[in-house]
């Protein structure tokens, strides 16, 4: 029977679609089977094509999953139907799915393709709900696919998808830690998001994923806080955490002021004021402290995005949602000035009428509030009053707040309400509530004596628990003034006959021991009666009873020696060893013999020393360094994953850095009603606004200078030209800036010759508005972009070469360049080279005519030799090859912030890839660093120290630069070797007097050197380069960018890469390799009608190849 | 965030597990089993519990044990409020939230959970949203266009709860005759903070179905119900005498009044007459339940008797609180009155009723 069943089960699993009716023969596989067939018939419901028999047999499956049952071996069965069209069976099927994968990894990788589809639905919810069961199967294998499809979704067209997508990222993140770098792309470009329904959960992805990257949240620090109100609830919690942190770092302690004037004013002298008094010692000392604690002692100003963070949180305390106003709670507990944080303490009230699980959270913080801010929650002491249906852990917790409420006013109010406590029937909390006694007594004087005298009545309580605790707390409150108590000593003395508790009765022998002297009658007669009750006395009172004979024996041994003696002899033969060792210990120490050391003289000293009383404290003190309503301040112990709440930094750092958007809006919009014929130019160049924090004019004075410089050279090559322009424009602006600022300026004479020269351009540019910080990036720029522009016209070369004069040059160093600039041009034909190496051939030659006095920077010629080295490199290259049709027109080097002046504290620094070989280590990309000293003092000793690198990455630091004077520039050169990634490098740059965290990261562009292929070459290459390694885009072309020429142009602007013959005029390539791996990259952009093109990478390291095609998409397209 | 939820019955048996990333072992629950074994009452296990490798938060609640297992930082109201969340959710759902309603409806309820939360993280927690995905188990979908409001007044708290099915996208607003009496107040997320701290008026745009509008504290004294009662010993008995009198309820009649007394342990039996209702003893609980009802205002009720205790057991040193349960119908004690609901943005004209309840939460007489 049995085998004839499983013959049958058997067939019936494996053909079974016409014929479900099998499995419904509950005997068969019930009874008989074995495990492997157990699920026969749900098998065969699954193969049927009945939807609904389907369903049901999913259902059947889900809720063993439920009751967590194992259904693994199911797994085929369900898999089959993953592409079912009855949503429901498909929503099971989902769940079953996210369940198993993990377990059945290579049959899971059947649905792929399933959910691939989905992501590419038309319908959003099945887009998002395709990415969120895709991303929920912890598989290994699809990581890439898991990537690609994140990145997808990030920039979907639905809120929702997008949601889901940053959701996705911690998933994928703890699958495979090595994604973070792109998983932080991702992040970076979802916190930009503008909608609600995002935000929450990309800050959630930032919070596991980058946390550390506090820098990505400056841009978007503004947008969050007005958008908090309107995220959904979770969101806000993980929003306010985490802005609660950033906050800790970016801005000034609103109670830096008062801390101070406590600190001053404060009953124990702080060492400013003791100092003040003495100042004899260290007078220079002392002054620069008292100047330091003025300096200090300056009227705070909030900074307006603090105040911001402030005012749009407090809403949020009206929240239903218990776990939204604990966020905000501890955000105005740990950021808000002292006068502010008053408010939460009603909302946190109001939670108290809320479940006692939230009851119980809630009064953990607020004990914690209490200590450091006690009277925000005076007002409310009645509703922390006790309830006899509380549970206990809450009863103790009101009982913690309640104690660390009491002052002078309304300690008898709370003395009163303890009483009552004291007659509950839950014995633990009576014993707390003794222990809270005992605190208020210690706390407040005034009531120490009625403390004590309440407690003593409660010794003759008929529950030995409370009397226990009782002297418990009575011996730490004698401590304190035993001499005062002689009688309750005498009184408690008394208990040892009746109190049975061990804790107690060690706690009243320790009392009568160290107080002997006060009750010389009674201690004998007490040591004599627990001699007779030694042997049945627990350890812990033997032990005092030890005690106690020592301390008698050495003050009264008339009296006691031979007590003394028979309880020693009695503890030698103890079980236990500890008491053996006292004893032994003790003899030796008080009963003098022949061979009795030194130490017995002391005796006295040992054991009559005065004690310290012992402090009674709140084991809430000092928890607050945890950051509140965190699990970790709620066990008093570091959780995993927690973040530190890093401590107020002692100067702001640069506030401008969240700048951006809004300054930026606010004068462009006001340009755009003057130049309206700009204005359509304006949108195309977020180039330079990301490393330049306020740079709303200069930016549109870039793209202003596009269509001026597509005109003037007449090159067409609208990048190249915006460096040199946009200088030009700064520059009026910046005059102008001078114009106004006149007075302060002190060169008048400088300014005038420059005026002279510049006025067209002053004319043009009138409206420029005058912001003063942004003069030194400009003036950075300036300097940057004279290197660059050499292609240009004379006039603007001539421009921007008195510009950089302006400081310190004379016209004689003017007319040198002039004169350089002037003998370019006949240069260019002879020497039959792209623009590019032209550019680079520019660079070196006004590196050599460098005005800037700073013969101490030595990089400047490594600096040279490196590009002379290219030069002649790229000469032998285009000689063979390039037509002048093929001419790769030269890319503005783009230059990033690396240090802003204010930050920098005068000192700014920019860089920029300078493409170049760095030739003391081909495998590192070479970084051209251009140092300002904007202050009116030389800074001195700048280098770098302390590189924080991911594994693999390397950095030739660059030489120090021993001096660099006010107003002066500098260059140097360092190589990092970026292992091929677009991780960051940080490290410190140092000065004599400072050091700053900077880091430099680089685009993807950066990371490959050209190289030269002919046609076949290169298309052999790309032949082996399939598949896998090839990325296909489709796009639709810039307007402005539709010609070959602009083509080539953008593309080497966005990668250093160098252009491919090619037969076809449809088609343009390029080549490079990775500086490190020397991978091989080819790019190949081919057109068609009307702006349409395809883009293909190849490139054998997948990542860099699709982040290329990133860049090189946005390059192409805007 | 919260990676795993074990749905306990008060015996221990695990009725649901879920997972939402790799799966932990039931036997994480084992330390929870080992404090529950510790408390004496289910609400004494500690909420938040360490493991070596895990953190345990749970609830109670519908006498089950909501039990979220976490691995790495993360605010535990967070947790408990979602977990409350669930079993409202389950309560919404299924009309309780217990042990058996969920066991019937087990998928359902795991296909909630999956909705609910991604990858740990809280992802559709309204109701409204979640009946759009997954069907509740009876359709009853009524086209009635009706907002009841029922101020429940417990120990100067109060809730307006909505009940709302109305079409489209209806904004309303609702007022009060007396905002002033709202000390403190808490919304549901549709309701729009600014128009209240400008006008307090509450300005929102409804869900579908029941929510908490709006949770209110406001001042004034929550003694209803005055009582003398005279509770002593005369040896190996004691006596127990309770009068209930109503006390400015503004001639509204008190309803379901019911005293409950935890004795001590000592107090074997209780012999008593009750002038109104009728009251039960229970012996291995110790707890003494007077159900009266409604109050007579004229012949005010009375209980009285005596108690049998230990013999040769001390004396309870202290009295037992009484705690009193009533309910006020037609009444708000706070005095909140709603003045009027407007709605806009809809053209048709909605009923619009209120009602308005009082009721003792936690009213505690400390003899």
């Amino acid at each position: 029977m049995s085998s004839s069943s499983a013959f049958n089960d058997e067939k019936g699993g494996s053909s079974s679609v016409g014929e479900p009716e099998y499995g419904h023969d509950p005997a068969s596989g019930g009874i008989f089977s074995s495990d492997y067939k157990r699920h026969d018939d749900l098998k065969e419901m699954l193969d049927s094509n009945k939807d609904s028999l389907k369903l049901e047999a999913m259902k059947r499956i889900v809720a063993m999953i439920a009751r967590g049952k194992n259904a693994s071996d199911l797994f085929p069965a369900v898999v089959k139907n993953v592409a079912c069209k009855n949503i429901e069976v498909k929503k099971l099927v989902y769940v079953y799915l996210v369940r198993y994968a993990e377990e059945q990894q290579d049959l899971a990788l059947l649905s792929i393709s399933t959910f691939q589809r989905g992501l590419k639905d038309p319908n959003q919810l099945i887009r998002a709900s395709a990415l969120r069961v895709l991303s929920s199967i912890r598989v290994t294998i699809i990581v890439p696919i898991m990537m690609l499809a994140i990145k997808e979704a990030a920039s979907d067209m639905s809120p929702y998808v997008r949601k889901t997508a940053a959701h996705a990222i911690p998933k994928l993140y703890s699958l495979d830690p090595e994604q973070k770098d792109q998983l932080i792309e991702v992040i970076e470009k979802l916190l930009a998001d503008k909608t609600t329904l995002v935000a929450g959960s990309v800050v959630m992805a930032f919070e596991e994923v980058c946390p550390e990257r506090i820098d990505l949240i400056h841009k978007n620090y503004r947008k969050l806080c007005n958008l908090l109100i309107d995220v959904e609830e979770w969101g806000q919690v993980v929003i306010i955490n985490m802005l609660t942190r950033y906050a800790r770092t970016q801005f000034l302690n609103p109670n830096m002021n008062e801390s101070l004037l406590e600190e001053g004013s404060g009953g124990d002298k702080t060492f400013y004021g003791s100092d003040e008094d003495e100042d004899d010692d260290e007078e220079e000392k002392d002054k620069k402290e008292e100047a330091h604690a003025m300096a200090k002692r300056k009227p705070y100003v909030m900074d307006p995005d603090h105040r911001l963070l402030l005012r749009n949180t407090k809403p949020l305390l009206q929240s239903r949602n218990a776990a939204v106003v604990m966020a905000v709670a501890q955000l105005y507990f740990h950021l808000a000035p002292k006068a502010e944080v008053g408010v939460i303490a009603k909302a946190l009230v109001r939670l108290l009428r809320s479940h006692s699980e939230v009851q119980y959270v809630v009064l953990q913080n607020v004990a914690t509030m209490t200590i450091k801010r006690r009277g925000m929650f005076e007002p409310y002491l009645k509703s922390f009053y006790i309830r006899s249906t509380d549970p206990t852990q809450i009863k103790v917790l009101k009982l913690e707040v309640l104690t660390n409420l009491a002052n002078e006013t309304n300690i008898s109010t709370i003395l009163r309400e303890f009483q009552t406590y004291i007659k509950s029937m839950d014995k633990d909390f009576v014993a707390a509530t003794i222990q809270a006694i005992g605190r208020c007594a210690t706390n407040i004087g005034e009531v120490r004596d009625t403390c004590l005298n309440g407690l003593v009545q409660l010794l003759s309580n008929r529950d030995e628990l409370v009397v226990a605790e009782s002297v418990v707390v009575i011996k730490k409150l004698l401590q304190m003034q035993p001499e005062k108590h002689s009688d309750i000593i005498k009184h408690m003395a008394k208990l040892t006959d009746n109190i049975q508790v061990p804790m107690a009765r060690a706690s009243i022998l320790w009392l009568i021991g160290e107080y002997c002297e006060h009750v010389p009658k009674i201690a004998p007669d007490v040591l004599r009666k627990m001699a007779k009750s030694f042997t049945n006395e627990e350890d812990i009172v033997k032990l005092q009873i030890i005690n106690l004979a020592a301390k008698l024996y050495l003050t009264n041994s008339k009296q006691t020696k031979l007590l003394t003696q028979y309880v020693l002899n009695l503890a030698k033969y103890d079980q236990n060893y500890d008491i053996r060792d006292r004893a032994r210990f003790i003899r030796q120490l008080i009963v003098p013999t022949e061979k009795s050391g030194a130490l017995s003289k002391y005796a006295k000293k040992l054991f009559l020393a005065l004690k310290p009383a012992p402090v009674l404290e709140s084991p809430f003190k000092d928890r607050d360094h945890f950051q509140l309503g965190s699990l970790s301040h709620l066990l008093n112990a570091k959780a995993g994953g927690y973040q530190e709440l890093p401590d107020w930094p002692e100067a702001a750092p640069d506030p401008s850095v969240r700048n951006v958007e809004v300054k930026e809006s606010v004068p462009e919009w006001t340009k755009c009603s003057s130049r309206e014929k700009r204005k359509e130019k304006k949108v195309e160049k977020p180039f330079y606004s990301d490393s330049e924090g306020e740079s709303g004019p200069t930016e549109s004075a870039d793209s202003e200078s596009d269509s001026a410089s597509g005109s003037e050279s007449g090159s067409g090559s609208e990048e190249s030209g915006s460096g040199s322009e946009s200088e030009e424009s700064e520059e009026g602006s910046e005059s102008e800036e001078e114009e106004e600022e006149e007075d302060e300026d002190e060169k008048d004479k400088k300014k005038k010759k420059k005026q002279e020269l510049k006025k067209p351009v002053q004319e043009s540019e009138s409206e420029q508005s005058s912001e003063e910080e942004r003069k030194h990036q400009r003036k950075m720029k300036q300097c940057k972009s004279d290197t660059e522009s050499e292609s240009e016209e004379e006039d603007s070369e001539s421009e921007s070469s008195h510009s950089e004069s302006e400081d310190s040059e004379s016209e004689v160093e003017v007319k040198k360049k002039k004169k350089a600039a002037e003998s370019k041009p006949p240069s260019k034909p002879v020497k039959k080279e792209s623009k590019k190496e032209k550019k680079e051939m520019s660079l070196l030659d006004l590196d050599d005519f460098e005005p800037t006095p700073s013969p101490q920077v030595t990089p400047v010629n490594t600096f040279l030799s490196n590009s002379l080295v290219t030069d002649l490199e790229g000469l032998s290259l285009s000689d063979a090859v390039l037509s002048p049709a093929t001419i790769a027109p030269s890319s503005a080097l783009k230059s990033y912030e690396l240090l802003h002046r204010i930050t920098g504290e005068g000192l700014s620094v920019e860089y920029c890839f300078s493409r170049q070989p760095f030739s003391p280590d081909a495998n590192m990309v070479a970084v051209q660093m251009q140092f300002t000293n904007n202050a009116t003092s030389e800074t001195k000793n700048l280098h770098m120290e302390d590189v924080k690198l991911q594994s693999g990455m390397r950095v030739k630091e660059f030489p120090e630069i021993e001096l660099l004077p006010a107003g002066e520039t500098a260059t140097a050169v360092m190589g990092i070797d970026f292992c091929d990634s677009t991780q960051a490098a940080n490290f410190q740059l140092c000065t004599h007097t400072r050091k700053f965290f900077v880091s430099i990261q680089p685009p993807v562009g950066e990371l490959m050197r050209p190289v030269f292929l002919t046609e076949n070459e290169f298309k052999k290459e790309q032949g082996q380069l399939m598949g896998m390694n090839e990325i296909t885009e489709k796009l639709t072309l810039d307007v402005k960018c539709r010609n070959e020429h602009a083509i080539v142009q953008r593309v080497t602007t966005a990668a250093n890469l160098s252009r491919v013959p090619c037969g076809s005029d449809k088609e343009c390539r390029f080549a490079g390799r990775t500086v490190n791996s020397s991978s091989l990259v080819l790019v190949t952009v081919a057109t068609k009608e009307e702006g349409a093109a395809q883009l293909t990478v190849n490139c054998e390291k997948m990542v860099i190849g699709t982040m290329l095609v990133k860049d090189i998409l946005l390059a192409l397209t805007q | 965030m919260i990676h795993s939820l074990f749905l306990i019955n008060h015996t221990g048996d695990i009725i649901l597990e879920k997972h939402w990333k790799s799966v932990i072992g039931r036997s994480v629950c084992d330390y929870f089993f080992e404090a529950k074994e510790k408390a004496v009452d289910p609400e004494d296990v500690p909420p938040v519990l360490q493991t070596p490798h895990h953190y345990l938060i749970s609830i109670y609640k519908g006498k089950l044990f909501f039990l979220s297992v976490i691995q790495t930082e993360v605010p535990p109201l967070f947790v408990i409020e979602f977990l409350h969340r669930v079993a409202d959710t389950i309560q919404d759902y299924f009309g309780e939230c217990s042990e058996g309603v969920i066991k019937d409806n087990v998928v359902t309820v795991y296909e909630l959970l999956e909705e609910m939360l991604d990858n740990g993280f809280p992802l559709a927690t309204e109701s409204n949203v979640l009946k759009e995905m997954i069907r509740p188990p009876t359709i009853l979908r009524s086209v009635v266009n009706t907002l009841t409001g029922t101020p429940v007044f417990a120990e100067i708290q109060g809730v307006i709860e909505a009940c709302v099915r109305l079409t489209g996208m209806p904004d309303l607003t609702l007022s009060f005759m007396n905002p002033r009496l709202l000390d403190d107040v808490s919304f549901h997320p549709c309701v729009r903070f600014k128009r209240w701290e400008s006008e307090h008026v509450l300005s929102f745009i409804p869900p579908d179905g029941n929510f908490t509008l709006m949770n209110y504290h406001s001042r004034g004294h929550p003694v209803y119900v005055k009582q003398s009662i005279s509770f002593f010993e005369t040896g190996p008995s004691g006596r127990l005498d309770i009068t209930i009198g109503p006390k400015q309820t503004m001639g509204k009649t008190v309803e379901s009044l019911k005293v409950t007394i935890h004795m001590p342990k000592t107090v074997l039996n209780a012999n008593l007459t009750a002038s109104q209702g009728n009251y039960t003893y229970d012996l291995a609980t110790k707890v003494l339940v007077w159900d009266i009802g409604k109050l007579n205002t004229q012949k005010l009720p009375n209980l009285r008797g005596s108690l049998s205790t230990q013999v040769g057991a001390p004396k309870p040193e202290d009295n037992p609180t009484l705690n009193i349960d009533l309910k006020i119908q037609q009444m708000a004690i706070s005095g909140l009155k709603v003045s009027r609901l407007d709605m806009y943005g809809e053209k048709y004209k909605p009923f619009k009723g209120v009602k308005y309840l009082t009721k003792a939460g936690k009213f505690q007489v400390r003899t």
